[in-house]
């Protein structure tokens, strides 16, 4: 019974429980959306929680880096809640709230986020809107127009705000960060383990106990599996005291945590570097076969191990397309010092991307497959890297870190826009967040050393 | 004749003879005159009286040694020309000295020949036999383990590079030694070759080049003539350095390949 009588308020409200998202919109490049996001009011018991809905509306839609939010302080007096409150005007003349409120100087926006909050039947329901407001008619502007339900608390309350603003986000092309966590690496108990937190750094949890050196990680983009590589510790037996195995591959299951079969190769060492977009292969480097570290690609249990590079040189990181799985990048040793190279996966058309000075590692795609992040010594002594952007087809580069240190590992977060790395900017090292033009960087971590960092898919 | 015929005509021949002699030599006597007496000794003058070579003395000092010391022999000869000491000393003059290394408890004879007559004298050097080594302990010996990390040296790299250069060199030559001989007197031991970088690189560049240098350092010890199959590789890149300044001396301390205990 109370669900009926819900829906029909948002039916007559002219929402339903998930209404569509219309059309997404197309964004001139370099132009972030200018858009104005007020703050909410609660009915009733519901505006206790509107403090933490408001902040983390704000948040989301800020630190995504893909929207041009107006301040608050450029608003006009009068804030509309539902679409009722909007009068269009009549013969020039204002009849109340209107879009030029808001399309018109001071505040100069094209888009606007607006609705309310109510508690009630014991839930905390959320009606949101987004309208473009340099558009004529209430019709024409409605881009959103939906639900959100959450426990009536201030768990509740930020739920029904991050998917309010993942869904605002999803119109623009973005994608929300929400659900996606980092795994990496950290020392802070002694022993190099995989960790893994949320993306602004909340809930820093243990994954790996296998106190040795464990490191590397890798995730597969369906955000199922993870791959690293461990030095396994043989048990002392009488007479000779413990000591630590080759390097070898492990791979876990990110749902169950439990340690998957993988087949590693008799090999003095293995280490893998990605999961190919399929998720259902490995890149790897081994010194199988050659004796020397190359390229190979194995099934997810192991099998199936066949070689992608063939030469003499120092050959790892192979980093696969994600958007085609076609070619690759990796880090090679052929030139004399390391360089970023690519290649097709058939081992066809290889080039080398960076210009030969210096040192580089890591690189990593960017999600589209159009760039590469990686880092580069240019311009410092050897050990102190920055990291640079690429335009894969261009060759043309970004610098985003500028100092002497050790800029590292960085990876990009399944929203295209923002870069994991790690840095040592002080005695330790820890993992930083940034956006992909240098900018926000922001601190995730602060106990023990932690690097190394792969950005997982969010559950949106 | 026959035989028997013959040996009597010979027996017969022989007894007439006999008869003949006995009968004729009574007969015979004649009167010889007796010989005549040997002449008186003719004495010669009795020689200017020539003194006897004589050793005055003859002695060791000291007279008992420990085995592997010295001890000198003196002397001193008159009237002698010809003077010598056995035991392999020979020949000496009148006044002497000689230092001796006798193993064994040895007595020395000097002779000295003259016109006049000899004389010998002898002299013993007493050798003692030190006692005997204590017994070899039989407490714990140095493990194979402890030999390794205390005798074994690490070899040194360039940046960048897995190249054995002359200092390497020394080191696994010297490391390679001392392998077979553990390998020899302990057939279970093995041992793993790391390899170590320094920490400029990135850590995945560095795994890959730690390997290539325990490559490298292992077939040198094998081509040395190690054996192969008891010698393990292990990378670890960065991850396990040795100090942690960041300067050359640091770098080039971590840039190694080490050898430690298998399992």
């Amino acid at each position: 019974m109370k669900r009926t009588i819900l829906f029909l308020c948002a039916g007559a409200l002219g929402l339903a429980q998930n209404a569509e998202i219309k059309r997404p919109i197309v964004v001139t490049p370099g132009e972030k959306p200018p858009i104005a996001v007020p703050d909410f009011r609660g009915a009733g018991d519901a505006q206790p929680l509107m403090g933490t809905f408001n902040r983390v509306v704000w948040n989301e839609l800020q630190n995504s880096g893909q929207l041009k939010l107006i301040p608050k302080t450029m608003y006009p007096l009068t804030v509309p809640q539902q679409p009722a409150d909007f009068r269009p005007p009549v013969n020039g003349k204002s009849q109340g709230p209107w879009f030029s409120d808001w399309s018109s100087p001071p505040v100069n926006g094209r888009y606007l986020a607006f609705g309310y909050t109510a508690a009630q039947n014991g839930q905390l329901t959320l009606y949101g809107w987004l309208y473009d407001v340099q558009q004529t008619s209430t019709s024409s502007a409605q881009l959103l127009a939906k639900v959100y339900v959450g426990s009536p608390d201030e768990s509740g309350s930020r739920k029904v705000a991050q998917e309010f603003a993942a869904d605002i986000l999803k119109l623009f092309g973005g994608s929300s960060l929400m659900g996606s966590r980092i795994y990496f690496v950290s020392d802070r108990t002694g022993h190099k383990e995989i960790w893994s937190m949320n993306y602004d750094g909340s809930d820093q949890k243990q994954f790996t106990s296998y106190r040795t050196i464990t490191t590397f990680p890798v995730v597969s983009s369906d955000g199922t599996k993870i791959a690293f590589t461990t030095y396994p510790m043989r048990a002392a037996t009488p007479g000779h005291p413990a000591t630590e195995d080759q390097p070898k591959i492990y791979v876990h299951s990110l749902e169950t945590g439990r340690k998957l079969v993988y087949l590693n190769q008799n090999a003095s060492m293995n280490a893998a570097s990605d999961f190919m977009p399929d998720n259902r292969h490995l890149l790897i480097y081994s010194t199988a076969s050659a004796g020397i570290s190359q390229i190979f690609m194995t099934d997810i249990d192991g099998g199936n191990f066949h070689r992608v590079t063939n030469t003499r040189s120092l050959e790892v990181e192979a980093k696969a397309n994600p958007k085609t799985g076609a070619d690759i990048v990796f880090l090679s040793g052929r030139g004399g010092t390391p360089q970023v190279y690519r290649m097709n996966i058939d081992g066809t058309d290889v080039a080398r991307l960076t210009t030969g000075e210096g040192d580089c590692a890591n690189p990593a795609w960017s999600p589209d497959g159009q760039h590469i992040a990686f880092v580069w010594s240019r311009g410092f002594e050897p050990g102190n890297f920055n990291i640079f952007i690429m335009d894969v087809a261009s060759q043309e580069l970004v610098q985003l870190t500028h100092g002497a240190g050790r800029n590292e590992n960085p990876n990009w977060a399944p929203d295209g826009v923002h870069i994991v790395f790690s840095s040592k900017r002080g005695r330790n090292t820890q993992i930083y967040t940034m956006l992909a033009d240098g900018t926000q960087v922001q601190q995730l971590t602060t106990q023990g050393n932690n690097e190394k960092p792969v950005w997982t898919k969010g559950t949106q | 004749m026959s035989v028997s015929d013959r040996l009597h005509a010979s027996r017969f021949a022989a007894t007439l003879l006999v008869l003949t002699l006995a009968a004729v030599a009574p007969g015979c006597k004649k009167k010889v005159p007796p010989p005549p007496p040997p002449p008186a000794p003719h004495t010669e003058p009795a020689p200017p009286s020539v003194a006897r070579a004589s050793v005055n003395s003859f002695t060791a000092e000291p007279s008992t040694i420990e085995r592997g010391q010295s001890s000198t022999l003196s002397w001193s000869i008159s009237n002698a020309t010809d003077m010598s000491i056995d035991h392999g000393v020979g020949a000496v003059q009148s006044q002497g000295q000689r230092q001796v290394f006798p193993t064994s408890t040895t007595t020395y004879t000097l002779t000295a020949n003259g016109p006049g007559g000899s004389d010998t004298r002898t002299v013993t050097v007493t050798v003692n036999t030190p006692p005997p080594p204590p017994p070899p302990s039989t407490g714990p010996r140095l493990s194979s383990a402890e030999m390794l990390q205390q005798q074994s040296q690490d070899a040194y790299f360039d940046y960048d590079k897995s190249d054995i250069r002359n200092d390497a060199r020394d080191a696994l030559t010297r490391d390679a030694g001392l392998l077979k001989q553990i390998f020899a007197q302990d057939p279970n031991f093995t041992v793993v070759v790391e390899g170590h970088c320094d920490e400029r690189g990135s850590a995945e560049y560095n795994l890959a080049l730690g390997d290539k240098r325990a490559s490298a350092a292992k077939d040198f010890l094998v081509q040395l003539g190690v054996a192969g199959d008891r010698i393990k590789t292990i990378s670890y890149g960065k991850e396990r350095p040795q100090c942690t300044e960041a300067n050359e001396d640091c770098w080039q301390k971590n840039r190694r390949a080490h050898l430690s205990a298998g399992q």
